[in-house]
């Protein structure tokens, strides 16, 4: 009966790591610094993702928190980034 | 000049104080009290222009729309990226005249805006009261014009006022 | 990694909700892989950020409800960010990528630029 939701948990895993391959690649391949901070951002995305089905796997309400803090992270580095191209630097006096 | 005191900020801050903390013990309620007063009094001084949205009727039927916006869209988009409409979607702007001039309004209808795939604000020119939307698949100009002028921009309208 | 037993009515939709979110962020991550134009690619994160994202929390408040016997709502928090936070990130890269076009300081840019109208900046 725990068969189907071990199977669909195992297959999300499988689509959020392929989905941070296609992220890495456009990371890598660029061509433009924005498209490598959005390529960073859907990367994060997918990673908070991942450790939440992992959360649901092993029950503990530990990576509850540890994915809150990765999308915090997460937003605040790319915020900074596309920042700092928009303006040439991130915190303004 | 003073303000009379809003609860609506509080209130919501204590909310969120209670389910980061997952429990409802009474040491919870009292930390969460003292921050949820605290903390708006601080922020005042960052942000001194208060938001007060009315009829909250209008609002919970704009969020229904929004998220069944966004569920639409999702497999608009899903259908694009799989290419089954046609190989690469055609992008492009479109600028569209706003009649709401308050800031708050201004802000729910870019994260509105944004948070629906296959649009993204684009800018906002303050002296025309002009929008930039870019879209993701521009087929019908005036379908964009209409959904955003009366789904999202009218009850806004009435919610910030 | 095997949850504890649940019963069937919550494992069904909890294991759609999953397969659901699963399949629209790696939807996202294709189209940002495949699209040729960063203005095209933009919009397709945005598929994780939403519902994606979206469905995966809901099955993950379902199950630890389930699970503890009470609600366990906690997870709206983490919506709530995402919702308020991943708009934010796509503006400002958008305002940047118009920006750094106006300004001819993207080199390496894009195939096929559409006409970028004037940025507001301040």
């Amino acid at each position: 009966m725990n068969g189907i939701l071990d199977w669909a948990m195992h297959f999300a895993l499988a689509c959020f790591a392929t989905g941070m391959v296609c992220a890495a690649l456009r990371l890598l391949r660029g061509p433009s610094a924005q498209d490598r901070i959005l390529a960073l951002d859907t990367l994060y995305i997918n990673g908070m993702l991942s450790i939440l089905c992992l959360g649901i796997g092993v029950g503990a309400a530990i990576y509850f928190d540890i994915a809150l803090l990765i999308a915090l992270f997460g937003f605040v580095g790319s915020t900074a980034m596309a920042k700092f191209l928009l303006r040439g630097e991130v915190i303004e006096p | 000049m003073k303000q009379h005191f809003q609860p609506m900020l509080p209130v919501v801050l204590l909310g969120l104080w209670l389910l980061l903390n997952d429990s409802l013990a009474w040491h919870q309620w009292l930390i969460g009290a003292a921050l949820a007063l605290a903390i708006p009094k601080l922020a005042n001084t960052l942000r001194p222009l208060p938001a007060r949205p009315r009829r909250l009727v209008v609002a919970i039927g704009l969020v229904w729309h929004v998220l069944l916006d966004v569920i639409r869209s999702n497999i608009a988009v899903g259908r694009i990226i799989l290419g089954t409409v046609r190989q690469q979607p055609q992008v492009g702007f479109l600028k569209i005249p706003l009649d709401m001039r308050t800031p708050h309004g201004l802000a729910v209808l870019s994260i509105i805006i944004t948070a629906t795939p296959g649009t993204v604000w684009a800018g906002h020119d303050q002296d025309s009261n002009e929008l930039t939307l870019h879209v993701l698949d521009l087929q019908d100009e005036e379908v964009w014009l209409r959904t955003i002028k009366e789904r999202y921009e009218r009850p806004l309208m009435e919610i910030f006022g | 990694m095997t949850p504890a037993e649940l019963p069937l009515w919550a494992a069904l939709p909890a294991s759609l909700l999953l397969v659901t979110g699963g399949l629209l962020a790696l939807l996202g991550s294709i189209g940002l892989l495949r699209f040729n134009n960063f203005y095209a690619r933009i919009h397709a994160p945005t598929l994780a950020n939403t519902l994606g994202a979206g469905c995966v929390l809901l099955a993950s408040m379902l199950i630890s409800s389930v699970n503890a016997g009470r609600p366990v709502i906690h997870e709206i928090l983490i919506t709530l960010f995402l919702v308020l936070t991943s708009p934010v990130t796509t503006m400002l890269l958008m305002r940047a990528a118009m920006f750094r076009r106006a300004t001819g300081r993207d080199h390496k840019g894009t195939e096929a630029p559409p006409p970028a109208p004037e940025t507001d900046r301040p």
